[in-house]
């Protein structure tokens, strides 16, 4: 037989390992074709490898070859091994070879290469952890192994790329890779070269079809259903006839909220919202919603908690916003902090404190902790050339800079980066600069500024994330981010700026400066407490008794998993550091991204208007949270969501359960005889109750609301396995069944309205007012279930809990919302802006509309710029070059420019 | 048609009386099987796989060495390319890549019919009744 391979094909690991097999038993020969070859002559693309069998039929499947080689040497086949070379073929595939095509082909790094392939990944640590066998099909290495080994090598022979937090899937790959047929396959393919040698054969191939299709995926793994064992039911059956009797009592609410000695005390932070931006549905779900799901569930286990949030109020953007609105930056602070707490209190987010970060609290404490920086040595002061305005008197920052571009003339560059020939700029470097603000030209000053001496405290900082790391819920993608930055080493930081609007530098000669958001944004949590409670320190200068908990989106890592601590490090005050750091990943909207500019995606204030209630919108986010992977919000998945999961499982569950009782029983719960069935459905649902506390404390807050789903299917295939409505009406044994069947259903009902209270509060809270839910049962939930609702109980009245969510509706928001309400919103904000923007032209269009356009611009240019860069098809970048010139003109029209007229053709 | 359907058509023709329950898992709606006496089974061809044993009709799942992984190697075209299509154009190839395989053989091993035939069989079945492709061929 022959083996046909292709230099740097990837499929060639397995099939040259799987060969070593079948050594001796058969005459192999290796040929080695192009990357373009047909080999196989019924196959209308080419396939490498392929092997050649000696009665002339071929495998083209490498999966099929390395079966081949393991049934020649004696191997049987097996269910296990079946299904993991099926989801190999169908799931791993797909996943890995998008990944591989974003590291190899497109050069990309990190998580846009981790993200495709982590499911994946965790699925197999999972099983080998699960099975707690060495290899995927048992106690020896087989088939499943080589095959799947094959496919990650080229992937996970990169340390960066194999997750620390996935011990078994690690020590498997180690042993797997050990292997001497493993190590000699890897060698001949990859040649020492690592992944890249997979390039010259990937680059050849068609892009993954994985990556055409919706890269993103909302839907999670299903967990498979355990088996109980006769000890679990037992215990199920004694904690639910404890009732009621085993709740403790209700925790007293206290104002302020302060750290107990001995208790667990709960301090939840959500990334602080940049005060001129509204909040899109992507911010909404990526910290505060997410914050505020583990905050209620926290108050639901009775632990000591405290959540906080508050607006980030200054820099750069906001002078600039006041400039355009002309307002002061206060006024400006003043109007989006209203407009932001009115978001979140819509979206019922349960915040202790929703301060701000202009407040004189503010300036105290980081000043105190710039001057503890100061006086140990961890400042530096460094000389940086800058741009000054002697007209406007002050330093500009890039974005208050234009002029000629140094590289190409272009004439319009910004201070950062020039957008016709896309090159970085340093401001300084401008020729014919031009202040954006009074168009004249500024000169370069240099200009003493002070920088956060990182390099110095990286060593302590190590040993903290030493100590905290391991055993610490920080989300994989928090984790890589801060590994990345240390192994790139830590740089100093500068921590000032020549602003107004910002906290005062407490120092000697910088008094026109204040500090840059780098230093003293995450103060913020500090200074919002600190305007919560004068007791702030007892939350955050006391590490030993208090958990701090902070959400963010992946992008905020930084500053609060390394900058952040090395200030409070270096300040050396026992500052409390943040123990779990809950990192998302993007959520898009429908096929693209959120853009305010572009007027596409749902923000904050327009959910509202939507009609659609505000927990259904909370359910929707949760369901999708972006959790280890990014997500996208889409219209239509949302309707199949709401009348699927919410209407016809969740709802359709608990209201048969409450009109059972009052149809059949007259509103009283009846008595409940549990036969074995029933004591297996009281296991069932504990367990899925204890799944739901270990994720939600491991702050996996998606899979955890699919618990609460399963509970309620559950629930729903018992009452219609036992059709109460039937038995009621036969004999006195069958009206008793139904009884019981009532009386576990109506329980099963309470207990997910306390485990849906962190997601749904108000329909949590509907349901408990229907079934009249005594209070300390409505604000606890124990890892047991409860016999709540005795025989006995009266329960109030029964009404539907959702509403279905019709096409068209869906249709028409989908519309509203996919790009085309720019205008509508443009026009609100013209009528709350009252003052003309001062400074600017005045044209017959508005700065806002300047603002769009100019953001257009940009992102136009990155465009074009993308596609050149990946030289790509000459007509393509035409088209884009065409569109982005006619954005320029409409720009030019609407600052009110005279139009730039072209020089001639471009040559080419 | 459903992989639920699918795998119940496949067991009134291999003969077992007892009829299983399939739940779907996942985007995909990929079949899972509760087994009695062990874990779950995951997957269209994994469990028909399962089935054929359970039936005692091994041989279905080929006879020598060659022949088995021949059929595995077609049931994973079933479900990575036939279940996997996307366009017209992708439907039109795989047609094509079939029908001149087919072009020599009986069955897809040959000579012997197997579940590799059953499968793409039952995979096939919806683009040709309803897109009308055979007759191309």
């Amino acid at each position: 037989m022959r083996l046909f391979v292709s230099e740097g094909a990837p499929g060639s690991l397995p099939v040259l390992a799987a060969a070593r097999r079948a050594q001796g038993r058969a005459e192999l020969l290796i040929s080695t074709v192009g990357p373009e070859e047909c080999v196989v002559p019924f196959l209308t693309q080419p396939k490498v490898p392929v092997l050649q069998l000696d009665n002339g039929n071929y495998l083209f499947s490498t999966s099929a070859i390395c079966r081949y080689f393991f049934l020649l040497s004696g191997w049987e086949q097996d269910d296990l091994t079946n299904q993991w070379l099926e989801w190999e073929a169908t799931e791993l595939q797909p996943a890995l070879s998008a990944a591989l095509y974003y590291l190899v082909v497109q050069g990309k790094k990190g998580e846009d290469v981790l993200g495709p392939v982590r499911r994946a990944l965790t699925h197999i640590d999972h099983s080998l952890s699960r099975r707690s066998c060495p290899f995927l099909a048992g106690e020896t290495e087989s088939l499943a192994d080589i095959v799947l080994w094959g496919a990650l090598y080229p992937l996970l022979q990169d340390p960066a790329y194999l997750p620390e937090e996935l011990g078994a899937l690690h020590s498997w790959f180690q042993t797997v890779s050990s292997q001497e047929p493993c190590q000699r396959a890897a060698e001949t393919v990859l040649k020492q070269q690592g992944v890249l040698a997979l390039r010259p054969y990937l680059q050849k191939q068609p892009q993954p079809s994985s990556l055409q299709g919706r890269a993103v995926s909302n839907e999670p793994e299903e967990e498979e259903l355990a088996t109980l064992s006769e000890e679990e039911i037992a215990m199920a059956v004694t904690a639910w006839e404890k009732g009621l009797g085993n709740l403790p009592p209700l925790r007293p609410p206290q104002n302020p909220v302060l750290p107990v000695a001995g208790e667990r005390n709960v301090l939840i932070t959500s990334a602080l919202p940049y005060v001129n931006n509204v909040p899109h549905l992507g911010n909404i779900i990526g910290c505060v919603l997410s914050a505020d799901v583990f905050a209620r569930y926290s108050r639901l286990r009775q632990w000591n908690t405290l959540y906080l949030c508050g607006t980030d109020e200054y820099g750069t953007a906001t002078e600039t916003k006041a400039m355009e609105e002309g307002l002061t930056p206060q006024e400006i602070c003043d109007k989006y902090h209203a407009i932001h707490a009115d978001i979140y209190r819509w979206f019922n987010i349960s915040f202790d404190i929703f301060g701000r970060t202009t407040t004189p609290q503010q300036t105290k404490i980081t000043q105190d902790i710039f001057q503890r920086l100061f006086s140990r040595g961890f400042v530096l002061q460094d000389t940086v050339e800058q741009l000054r305005c002697e007209q406007c008197a002050r330093f500009l920052a890039d974005r208050f800079v234009e002029g000629v571009c140094p590289f190409c003339g272009y004439e319009e560059a910004r201070g950062d980066q020039c957008d016709k020939c896309g090159k970085l700029i340093n401001a300084t470097e401008l020729k014919k600069p031009q202040c954006k603000v009074c168009r004249s030209c500024p000169v370069v000053k240099s200009s003493q500024h002070l920088f956060l001496d990182l390099p110095k405290l990286e060593k302590r900082l190590e040993e903290w994330l030493e100590n905290t790391l391991p055993g610490s819920d920080w989300t994989p993608n928090a984790r890589f981010i801060i590994r990345s930055w240390l192994r790139d080493g830590l740089k100093p930081r500068c921590i000032t700026r020549d602003l107004k609007w910002g906290t005062p530098v407490p120092l000697e000669g910088f008094e026109d400066k204040v500090f840059y958001v780098w230093f003293d944004a995450t103060i913020g949590y500090l200074s919002i407490t600190a305007n919560y409670t004068d007791q702030w320190e007892r939350w955050w200068k006391n590490p030993e008794q208090v958990s701090l908990y902070q959400f963010m989106a992946k992008d905020n890592v930084p500053f609060h998993g390394l900058v952040f601590p090395c200030s409070a490090l270096g300040a050396e005050d026992n500052y409390t550091l943040v123990s779990h750091l809950i990192a998302t990943e993007y959520l898009n909207y429908e096929d693209g991204k959120f853009s305010k500019s572009r007027g596409v995606g749902v923000f904050g204030d327009m959910a509202q208007d939507t009609g659609i209630p505000a927990d259904i919108w909370r359910f929707y986010l949760l369901y999708i949270r972006p959790e280890g992977q990014d997500s996208a919000f889409s219209w239509t998945d949302m309707l199949l969501k709401n009348n699927s999961e919410l209407l016809n499982n969740l709802g359709n569950f608990i209201n048969r359960a409450g009109m059972f009782v009052s149809k059949f029983f007259g509103g009283y719960v009846p008595e409940m005889v549990l036969t074995s069935d029933d004591q297996r459905l009281l296991a069932h649902v504990t367990l899925e109750l204890q799944h739901y506390h270990q994720l939600l404390e491991k702050v996996r807050i998606r899979d955890a609301l699919r618990s609460i789903l399963t509970i309620s299917r559950h629930g729903n295939q018992y009452i219609q396995v036992n059709e109460p409505w039937k038995r009621i009406k036969g004999s006195e044994a069958d009206r008793q069944r139904a009884g019981t069947v009532t009386g576990l259903a109506v329980n099963i009902a309470a207990l997910l309205s306390v485990m849906l209270q962190p997601y749904m509060p108000t329909v949590s809270a509907t349901i408990q007012a229907q079934l009249q839910l005594p209070p300390p049962a409505c604000g606890i939930l124990l890892t047991n279930f409860l016999c709540t609702l005795p025989a006995g109980h009266l329960i109030g009245t029964v009404s539907p809990l959702f509403q279905k969510l019709e096409n068209d509706q869906i249709e028409s928001l989908r519309q509203r919302f996919g790009g085309g309400q720019l205008e509508e919103s443009l026009e609100l904000k013209a009528k709350v802006s009252s003052k003309p923007a001062v400074g600017e032209t005045v044209t017959a269009t508005g700065p806002q509309q300047i603002q769009v356009l100019m953001d257009e611009v940009t992102k136009q240019g990155n465009i074009v710029r993308e596609l050149k860069a990946q030289k790509a098809d000459k007509n393509q970048v035409a088209a884009e070059v065409a569109k982005l010139l006619d954005l320029k003109k409409q720009l030019a029209l609407a600052e009110g420019k005279p139009l730039e007229t072209p020089k001639g053709k471009k040559k080419k | 048609m459903a992989a639920a359907a699918e795998l119940t058509l496949l067991e009134k023709s291999l003969g077992l009386s007892k009829g299983n329950k399939y739940s779907a898992q996942g985007e995909r709606q990929i079949p899972v099987l509760q087994t009695n006496n062990g874990p779950s089974l995951t997957g269209l061809t994994t469990i028909a796989a399962h089935l054929v044993k359970q039936a005692n009709k091994e041989y279905l799942l080929g006879s020598t060495a060659e022949e088995k992984a021949i059929v595995q190697q077609w049931l994973e075209y079933r479900v990575t390319r036939v279940d996997g299509h996307s366009s017209k154009d992708d439907i039109h190839a795989l047609l094509k890549d079939l029908n001149s395989y087919l072009e020599d053989k009986v069955y897809l091993t040959g000579y012997n019919f197997t579940l590799a035939d059953i499968l793409l069989y039952y995979g096939l079945h919806r683009f040709i009744i309803l897109e009308k492709f055979i007759h191309g061929f």
